[in-house]
């Protein structure tokens, strides 16, 4: 079960540790999503929900690691555009 | 038909009145034929579209439905006329952006214009579950009534029904509608050549969406809009300015774009190719679809449409739309192409286009 | 949308395409595990981009797929009470059981309610208090958290009329499984990131040691999967076998500490069948004592469990263990199609008869798509 769709905290509504909610935000809608198992998440950051609770807050550097590794790979002639 | 119903009858979802528990409710009796049946007509049902002003220079000058005769009796209409009929059985009855009414006429109405026809009279049937409260009846038949009255066509014949509790989700409405064939007339999906462009008139899936959230009760804020609307006007300026540029029309309603396309592959024998980066999505509808796992391809819509044109036509087809307030986001998403292996084809990430699936049934939310 | 957008670039997609390509100096057979990896690399087209180079084996990652019959035919029993509602995630609801889907059942006045989360169906216990509500807990470790705060609020709230059946699995045990049997030509695995991203990775440190294949924690977007095969083409070109961590954004070597605890405190590990597999010793997650009150097989004893029932010309235990791909199976696309399915990995939109029936038409013209035999 796999579907998990980064989202963002808008608001806390409960920190509450047990059914700790948070409201968070899917593009253009808002669902009030469980956060127990993501309590460390803080306003502004996004988190992955899996059937409506909160499972990772997304690390945004990590997030960009991919990004330098394709930047690092360069535009060096050769490859790119090979099959294109 | 809600499969809670016992507990939450679906016209108590997003229910737009307060409804006074001692609020008059419809009864069997109200669809017996006595005096219950006639004051339910003539004070609810004829009294709603009473004051609607002959817009059309055709429309008889004593009104159809005032007559209560067992049929309307119409005008001669110069020419060909289009025929449609629809039922609408929608679940919740109202849902954000339209309810059960205006989906009832904009419906038919939809469906006459993109066949190439100027709508004119539109028939009302009711079917009404027995204990349907009286002020939610009147609300409909004003939506009806507003939304015939905004397309400009006439409501002339009718027929009520009650059935008992649980026969019915509420309330189910039939409309037939009758239209005038406006020359010249798109050819249709057969003549779909290679070259020939595509065109969605507004951002998809908005429909559907906003149904399934509504019924579900996702809890999805703000709650997806229905894109629930007339084409007509779309159509008569696509057709004024464009002429026999236009290949084919058709409203993208149940399976949503997919089975239009999936549909005009069929009758034109051609492969028909889109780009997803192209296909207009707002933010609600993509927000929900991606956390409900769904393709906004094979959402319902309601009020949007699929226009084919011929080759190096689509810029002007989309700036002419461009020009009505109600189709700023009118795009060229694709084209026909030399017939494929697949009838209907995607471009996503990497480029080569992908098949894309014709919708199997309902699209259900999901979690893988 | 933030972190779904940036992952589906093209330009950088056909970027990590070429280095793959020009990374790998022979053909490499991966097994991506989860069910939607393997949507997405077909979806996006990134398994015919990579014929000839990578060599994709479709894994047992669709829970929907491996959820045993008998839990389906116990769950159609259920929402066929007078008394009881039947919730579940829209996957399950078009899945063939012995007899019938639970669609099918609902036609037949069944009362089976959709919703999007565990949550939201103790809210429904709690607004039909007149109904038995049982929610149809499946899927992997990644939805064991969601179902366990349902069963914990049920319990605080005091919320008696809601229940749950229970069919979690669990994805390693399945995974060693595979390893273990002979003649399988996987050379490494694309670990699923959500599974990986509640229970960590460092499970699969001994893996690897043991059966010296590559292990790549990927994500799910086009990018994701691309930098996941990568990483599994460079470590097999260097002759090496690590545990690596592809979808860093959201997995920690630990997991989600959090997540596991709650998962603990309501579930504990037991034996269950696969569907499809059979019998995979620790495979399932079934609740504790603590919470039996809320065990929908224990509340609900009296429902007599029927025969079940197996079609016998589909071969869906082959395709969700990677020894044949969809089309080899006789029944695919003839005796067993999306709209009457014989079995789950044809109907369950993760499944990989599915995503192959839905892209075939253009995979048939690939050497990809075509009958390929493994052994």
């Amino acid at each position: 079960m796999c579907l998990g769709i980064p989202g963002k905290v808008v608001r806390w509504i409960d920190r509450d540790e047990t059914f700790a909610q948070a409201e968070i935000e899917f593009d253009g809608v808002r669902r009030i999503c469980h956060m127990a198992c993501v309590i460390e998440a803080n306003e502004g950051d996004y988190v992955i929900v899996h059937a409506g609770i909160g499972i990772s807050r997304i690390d945004a550097a990590e997030a960009q690691r991919v990004f330098e590794e394709l930047a690092a790979l360069g535009d060096d002639e050769g490859w790119q555009g090979a099959d294109w | 038909m809600s499969d809670l119903q016992s507990h939450n009858p679906s016209w108590q979802l997003h229910c737009p009145i307060s409804i006074p528990d001692n609020g008059e409710v419809i009864t069997l009796s109200h669809g017996e034929g006595g005096r219950l049946m006639r004051r339910l007509i003539h004070e609810h049902i004829i009294s709603a579209f009473g004051t609607m002003p002959s817009d059309s220079q055709a429309v008889h000058q004593n009104d159809p439905l005032l007559l209560m005769d067992d049929a309307a009796r119409l005008p001669a209409i110069d020419g060909e006329i289009a025929l449609s009929t629809d039922s609408f059985v929608v679940s919740p009855l109202f849902f954000p952006g339209g309810d059960i009414g205006s989906l009832a006429v904009y419906g038919t109405v939809n469906d006459l214009a993109v066949s190439g026809a100027r709508p004119l009279y539109l028939t009302l049937s009711l079917i009404i579950e027995e204990g349907f409260p009286i002020a939610l009846l009147d609300h409909v038949l004003k939506s009806v009534s507003t939304a015939a009255r905004h397309t400009a066509v006439q409501i002339v014949a009718g027929d009520t029904k009650v059935v008992p509790r649980h026969a019915v989700d509420g309330l189910f409405i039939n409309t037939a509608g009758v239209g005038q064939l406006v020359d010249p007339i798109a050819p249709g999906a057969n003549a779909l050549c290679e070259g020939d462009e595509l065109i969605v008139t507004g951002p998809i899936g908005q429909h559907g969406i906003a149904v399934l959230c509504a019924r579900e009760e996702l809890a999805l804020e703000p709650p997806p809009q229905s894109d629930c609307a007339p084409l007509t006007r779309a159509i008569s300026v696509l057709r004024e300015r464009m002429g026999m540029r236009i290949r084919a029309m058709r409203d993208a309603t149940r399976g949503g774009v997919a089975a239009v396309l999936h549909e005009w592959a069929g009758a034109s024998k051609q492969t028909l190719t889109i780009n997803q980066c192209d296909i207009p999505v707002s933010p609600e509808v993509r927000g929900a679809c991606e956390l409900l796992g769904l393709d906004p391809l094979h959402v319902a819509n309601e009020g949007t449409m699929v226009v084919a044109v011929e080759p190096g036509h689509a810029d002007c087809a989309v700036e002419i739309l461009r020009s009505l307030p109600e189709f700023v986001h009118a795009t060229h998403i694709g084209s026909v192409t030399k017939k494929g292996i697949s009838p209907v084809t995607i471009a996503r990430t990497l480029g080569p286009e992908q098949p894309l699936d014709d919708p199997l049934g309902a699209p259900l939310p999901r979690i893988c | 949308m933030k972190y779904l957008d940036e992952y589906r670039d093209p330009a950088a997609a056909r970027k990590l395409l070429a280095e793959i390509r020009r990374c790998a100096n022979r053909p490499w057979t991966l097994m991506e595990v989860c069910g939607g990896q393997t949507h997405g690399l077909l979806r996006h087209g990134i398994e015919a981009e990579l014929q000839g180079t990578v060599e994709l084996i479709h894994g047992p990652g669709c829970p929907v797929c491996v959820t045993p019959l008998e839990a389906i035919d116990f769950a159609q029993q259920l929402a066929m009470r007078d008394d009881t509602i039947l919730a579940s995630f829209g996957d399950m609801l078009r899945v063939p059981g012995s007899r019938d889907s639970l669609l099918q059942t609902k036609a037949k006045g069944g009362r089976v309610k959709i919703v999007y989360s565990p949550l939201d169906a103790v809210e429904l216990a709690k607004r039909n208090p007149d109904s038995q509500v049982v929610f149809f807990a499946v899927g992997f470790e990644t939805t064991a958290p969601a179902t366990a705060i349902a069963v914990q609020k049920a319990k605080c709230d005091h919320v008696d009329n809601f229940s749950l059946l229970v069919a979690h699995v669990r994805v390693q045990p399945a995974m060693e499984a595979l390893a273990c049997s002979p003649g399988d030509g996987v050379q490494a695995f694309l670990a699923a990131g959500h599974v990986c991203t509640v229970m960590g990775y460092a499970s699969y440190e001994p893996f690897v040691k043991q059966f010296r294949l590559p292990v790549v924690v990927t994500g799910f977007e086009p990018l994701d999967l691309l930098d996941g095969i990568l990483a599994c083409v460079r470590q097999l070109e260097a002759g090496e076998a690590r545990i690596e961590n592809q979808y860093a954004r959201s997995v920690r070597r630990e997991g989600n500490v959090a997540a596991q605890e709650l998962v603990n405190s309501v579930y504990e590990i037991c034996d269950r069948r696969w569907r499809g597999f059979g019998e995979i010793e620790l495979g399932g997650l079934q609740l504790r004592k603590n919470f039996h009150e809320f065990d929908a097989l224990k509340r609900f004893k009296d429902v007599s469990q029927l025969p079940i029932v197996e079609s016998s010309e589909c071969r869906s235990a082959d395709i969700l263990s990677g020894r044949i791909k969809p089309p080899e199976c006789p029944a695919f696309s003839h005796a067993c199609t999306p709209e009457s399915p014989l079995g789950a990995p044809m109907v369950s939109s993760e499944g990989a008869c599915a995503a192959y029936y839905r892209y075939r038409n253009l995979q048939n013209n690939s050497p990809s798509g075509s009958p390929q035999k493994r052994g």
